[in-house]
């Protein structure tokens, strides 16, 4: 993160006693990337088998709360949707329709292999992969993944919010984000 | 057993029933098209079926008539199962609701014109029921390509 703490050898003995020696410097960008990437608030949005494992990840054993990541029950307040399985041509307006109620910044992660690619459902009925659709940010291969390896997706999901710039910037309203 | 209700049935629909096959204790009952709701309502109200298990279609392809329509039916006093099966051709393919027999009827009956494309004259209510409302085809007959009409066929594994 770039901390940098005053220190009295860097910055001479008068900068020490104006401010103290509870400050770090860092630049906005990380500020805001860390509190992005640190409160990941997932939607609380299953398909099928994946989203057992899903649960799972999110329960005591795995226990994704203690890395920010709390699902919530309404995509007005989630910043990520994950993908949890197989993805019916039906239920894509209803996914295209949660994914547009998201606020932004928001992200993707496609979990497994059916929502990667379609899996093993090479059939009519079936989305080949929900990047068709949607901008996917990380893909959790596995059929279905187990919970280290979704959790292995959102700490990836974590570093590529951190590498994200002028995302401070773009909050207020001054160009765009540059993805990580 | 569900012969007696066979044989009351060769006697009130002689000319209609086509077949009768029992086949390890289960009696398979093919009737006229035509007949279809005067026989379900009989078997109903006469012979003590009182449930419709499923209906259901079968795509025959290459044969002539290409589809059948197969009602399981079940008595539930007696515990006796009994299976009716409608020959129907492609070119006419719609046979007479029996919703007005058992209302349970109705979505299955939805579900065999989504997959199949067997429409049900006189159905209240015949719309798709699985696939989405603006789906074009009938995706289990044997000549919907599996992997849907705007795709390649899946040639096999190319590595």
């Amino acid at each position: 993160m770039g901390v940098n703490h005053a220190t009295e050898q860097a910055s001479g003995a008068d900068y020490y006693n104006v401010l103290g020696n509870n400050i770090m410097t860092t630049s906005l960008d990380k500020v805001v990337n860390w509190a992005r990437s640190r409160s990941l608030w997932p939607m609380t949005f299953g398909l099928a088998c994946c989203a057992i494992e899903m649960m799972a990840t999110g329960a005591a054993r795995f226990d994704l709360d203690r890395m920010g990541v709390l699902f919530r029950a309404s995509p007005r307040q989630a910043d990520v949707i994950i993908i949890a399985g197989t993805v019916t041509h039906k239920m894509l307006p209803v996914i295209e329709t949660v994914y547009e109620q998201m606020p932004e910044p928001k992200y993707v992660i496609a979990m497994g292999a059916c929502a990667s690619s379609g899996g093993v459902f090479d059939t009519y009925s079936v989305l080949q992969g929900i990047d068709q659709v949607l901008p996917v940010d990380v893909y959790v291969p596995g059929c279905p993944p187990r919970p280290e390896g979704l959790l292995y997706g959102l700490i990836k999901l974590q570093e590529k919010i951190m590498r994200e710039r002028n995302s401070f910037g773009a909050a207020i309203g001054a160009g765009k984000v540059i993805p990580g | 057993m569900s012969q007696a209700a066979v044989a009351k049935l060769k006697g009130a629909f002689a000319a209609s029933v086509l077949d009768v096959k029992e086949h390890r204790g289960e009696v398979t009952v093919t009737v006229k098209k035509e007949d279809i709701v005067a026989i379900c309502r009989y078997l109903k109200e006469e012979a003590g079926y009182n449930f419709l298990c499923d209906l259901c279609g079968v795509d025959y392809l290459g044969q002539s008539p290409r589809f059948m329509v197969v009602y399981n039916l079940y008595n539930i006093t007696t515990k006796e199962r009994l299976r009716v099966k409608v020959p129907v051709e492609e070119q006419d393919a719609c046979v007479d609701t029996v919703s007005g027999v058992w209302s349970t009827a109705n979505w299955p009956e939805r579900e065999c014109w989504d997959l199949m494309g067997i429409s049900f004259a006189g159905h209240p209510d015949l719309r798709r029921i699985l696939m989405p409302a603006d789906w074009e085809g009938h995706p289990l007959r044997k000549d919907y390509p599996l992997q849907g009409p705007g795709r390649e066929p899946y040639q096999g594994r190319l590595s």
